[in-house]
């Protein structure tokens, strides 16, 4: 017999940006929460404390922030023709686990999605015909528009501190920022980070290719901060320490340094690490939820009764939770039909290296995860995709996380992988480089998706996630096409070598290399049951008591980090939750 | 895992322990293992010669320690694999989590797939290095009338791994491409790591390359263009380089 936790109003699964978020609104709003996290507790101190935190091999290498692919992992195959393999070692992507989530070890890249970016597929009609989206491209307009979330975007930067600056504000264009941008209805709460010298110069190759470039909005603080929840930050001394993990310095936003403060002190709050939810418990209806049954930290089952249930797991697990336990019908890409699974997307992230003499000091140990510059002149609207043979832009940036040696040194071409001319030429390239990189959308197709393996299974015992999912010629083009545009605007700061890693025409996904941990949709908000999991307040079609904020909501990916666009999606919800849900419960969109 | 105050035999008696490894065959010119010519330039105070393995065995040991110096040699640029402590830290991390699998997603049933999915097997690292080991040496017992790897020339060795490197190498039981990949990074790792974890003696790689090691603050030193960084690497233990 499991053990049976005494009934709570709401109950949270995972505890990192998402799972913050709904715990501060809920007990906002008076509720009683318990916020159940697979992994450990974790906080600035002591976990991130220097100098141990600042361990490469313990971190890039051990990932001791990241989850342990031995307990929770997913297979993948490029077809639904293939057979799906284990995601053995960590590559392409990387879920976080523990108290913060992935929202610890993040970069701090923090966007708003454009305007034209939640109306994709009527702009793309409107722009170019019906017939111009191919067939098996399932991209969708979001059920929400920007005007919808422009305070949320607002007030999650106002949290995490953002650094940046406005380039539309309230209607009226601005120097200095991206003029593509939405309008917003502030400023920055912190101005813009200092430059290194591959940001310093990005600047000055985009102005002569005729683009506008402007800082990235970064949630790594330029300046002493306190948040509108007395949070503290202080600011990014560039340590370099960024990607992979967390942050030394109270510099980074994170769930633990931006939200968590407060949380922790909440009478109405209980944390509880170590707890692994295996499934969400339905009534026998499924038509709504009783509570989650988890593994405790001794590994005894037990439920916790709840009369709202919050899925804020990492993108994918979320999709997990909802096949496990039977919540919403499972896509069948075969019959097209069924919504949990369907319009998985990722990001299309692509490099370019370039190589300099000793006399140029780009110092890449040098490094703020979120600080940079980028443009969109070849993003949303600015593309022309008719000419450009593709849809779904990209952003080309800067950006310098910060390089170690144990994370890897990119060495000029021709330099072999190991000898005296591999040692002559990391030594040659590791103060003397930089990168940019490429991040372009990823449009949703009937052939990616998500569903239950039916071979592999998890330490718990439950079916792993698998992953059907490849490139389509419309990405490879884009990749081609923004990496060409990246490695004619290196040309200008006349590099001694150069190099690109454009998708070659018929490339298959590499699961193997790290990309990004962008992986987005498989439980997607729309507006018709029939293609979409969740409504337009993230709420479960099918079972109106869960809500499921995250990635996974995105009916495909835009060329921006997810971060930004997933916290205002979150407050969006609560504040659904907040001011209709909890007054009637039940469906809060009926068709 | 063990520390540096481990027992540190002298080079004698690590030869002594080299059991499957004629003691004749050392002194061969060229041979891979611990020659004089190899010996630290710059008094570097860990020789190689000077840590007892406790994962590998003598065999094992010879191996490692040779190849390790073909994949970072000794020159005029930086150290060598030996000098900088990595065969130590190879050693000593095998046996952590990482290496026994902790992290790897372990579970059957093992099928080959396609390389875009990456390593397939069942094999932790620790063991990933222990099969190719026997199987190179193997290899290397029947194409060189019964000299192990470390026995051979310098060119043949550089010859053997090229051949792992590319796929073109055929091993029992192991993929010798995957073989060479894992005792690649794990050189790397050596080379490059915190001192605390065995390699990078000295943060003598860190110096090759200009690395500042765990400073991790350069709020002065962002906006500064026209002269290279200035100070010398940390370490986690806050010695300086």
């Amino acid at each position: 017999m499991a053990i049976v936790k005494p009934k709570v109003d709401a109950v949270i699964v995972g505890m990192g940006w998402t799972g913050a978020i709904m715990a501060k609104e809920l007990t906002d709003a008076g509720l009683s929460v318990v916020a159940l996290e697979r992994g450990p507790d974790r906080d600035t101190q002591p976990d991130f404390a220097y100098p141990r935190v600042v361990d490469e091999l313990e971190g890039s290498i051990h990932r001791k922030f990241l989850q342990s692919l031995s307990k929770e992992t997913i297979t993948a195959r490029h077809t639904a023709k293939d057979n799906a393999v284990p995601y053995r070692q960590m590559g392409s992507f990387k879920p976080g686990t523990g108290v913060g989530g992935a929202g610890t070890h993040w970069s701090g890249c923090h966007f708003r999605a454009l305007r034209e970016d939640f109306n994709l597929r009527s702009n793309l009609k409107q722009r170019y015909g019906a017939k111009f989206i191919p067939e098996g491209m399932t991209i969708a307009d979001f059920p929400v528009s920007y005007e919808d979330l422009e305070p949320h975007f607002d007030h999650f930067e106002y949290v995490c501190g953002t650094s940046g600056k406005a380039g539309v504000l309230n209607g009226a264009k601005i120097p200095g920022g991206n003029p593509f941008e939405g309008s917003r209805s502030r400023e920055f709460p912190l101005p813009p980070n200092r430059n290194y010298l591959g940001a310093e110069l990005f600047y000055k190759a985009a102005r002569e290719m005729g683009y506008s470039a402007y800082p990235i909005p970064a949630s790594n603080a330029s300046a002493p901060y306190v948040n509108p929840y007395g949070c503290q930050m202080g600011p990014c001394n560039f340590c370099g320490f960024c990607s992979d993990y967390g942050c030394l310095n109270y510099s980074k936003a994170s769930p633990n340094v931006s939200i968590l403060p407060v949380l922790r002190l909440r009478k109405e709050f209980e944390l509880r690490a170590h707890a692994q939810v295996l499934k969400v418990n339905l009534d026998n209806a499924r038509t709504r939820a009783t509570g989650v049954t988890y593994l405790d930290a001794t590994g005894r089952e037990t439920e916790q009764p709840a009369d709202l249930v919050v899925l804020c797991a990492f993108s994918l697990f979320n999709v997990h939770l909802m096949l496990l336990s039977g919540i919403g019908k499972p896509y069948d890409p075969v019959a097209d039909v069924g919504a949990v699974g369907r319009n998985y997307s990722y990001q299309n992230l692509n490099r370019v290296t370039l190589f300099f003499d000793d006399s140029v000091q780009a110092n890449g140990f040098i490094g703020i995860g979120g600080g940079g510059a980028t443009f969109d002149d070849l993003n949303g609207n600015q593309l022309d995709s008719a000419k450009a043979g593709f849809v779904g832009g990209g952003v080309i940036w800067a950006r310098q996380p910060g390089s170690g040696p144990i994370r890897g040194i990119t060495t000029a071409p021709g330099v072999p992988n190991w000898g005296s001319a591999w040692k002559q030429g990391v030594k040659d390239a590791f103060r003397h480089s930089f990168y940019y990189e490429v991040q372009g959308a990823c449009m949703s197709y009937r052939s990616n998706y998500l569903d239950l393996d039916p071979t592999y299974r998890d330490a718990f015992g439950r079916p792993l996630l698998r992953l059907t999912f490849d490139w389509n010629d419309n990405e490879i083009r884009a990749s081609q096409f923004l990496v060409d545009k990246a490695l004619q605007m290196c040309k200008v700061l006349n590099p001694k070598a150069l190099s690109g890693d454009a998708k070659k025409a018929g490339e298959h996904y590499n699961i193997t290399r790290y990309q990004s941990t962008h992986t987005c949709g498989g439980a997607i908000m729309g507006t018709d049951p029939k293609t979409s999991a969740l409504n337009r307040y993230l709420q479960s079609w099918d079972v109106p008591n869960v809500f499921a904020p995250g990635a996974n909501a995105f009916p495909q990916n835009n060329g921006y980090n997810p971060t930004g666009m997933v916290g205002a999606l979150t407050y969006w919800a609560a504040k659904a939750i907040r001011e209709q849900y909890i007054k009637s419960p039940g469906a809060l969109v009926h068709t | 895992m063990n520390d540096d105050k481990a027992p540190s035999p002298s080079r004698r008696q690590l030869f002594k322990s080299l059991t499957l490894v004629p003691i004749a065959a050392i002194g061969v010119a060229g041979a891979g293992c611990a020659r004089e010519s190899d010996k630290p330039a710059g008094g570097l105070s860990a020789a190689p010669g000077e840590y007892q393995p406790t994962f590998f065995n003598a065999a094992e040991w010879a191996f490692v320690l040779a190849a390790c110096d073909r994949l970072i040699p000794a020159d005029n640029i930086g150290p060598s694999a030996g000098q900088a402590g990595v065969p130590e830290f190879i050693d000593r991390h095998m046996q952590t989590p990482y290496a026994s699998g902790d992290i790897w997603y372990m579970q059957g049933p093992f099928v080959e797939a396609a390389p875009q999915f990456g390593y397939q097997g069942r094999l932790p690292v620790r063991d990933i290095l222990r099969v190719g080991i026997k199987g190179i040496d193997a290899h290397c017992q029947k194409q060189f009338s019964g000299r192990s790897f470390a026995q051979l020339e310098h060119a043949d060795q550089e010859t053997l791994l090229k051949a792992a490197e590319a796929g073109k190498l055929e091993l029992d039981n192991i993929s010798a491409k995957e073989f060479f990949t894992q005792l690649l990074n794990e050189t790397r790792m050596g080379y490059f790591c915190d001192p605390r974890h065995g390699g990078n003696k000295n943060m003598s790689a860190w110096k090759m390359i200009g690395y500042p090691g765990m400073r991790a603050d350069y709020t002065d030193w962002v906006e500064v263009r026209n002269q290279p960084y200035p100070l010398p690497p940390v370490d986690l233990a806050g010695k300086r380089g």
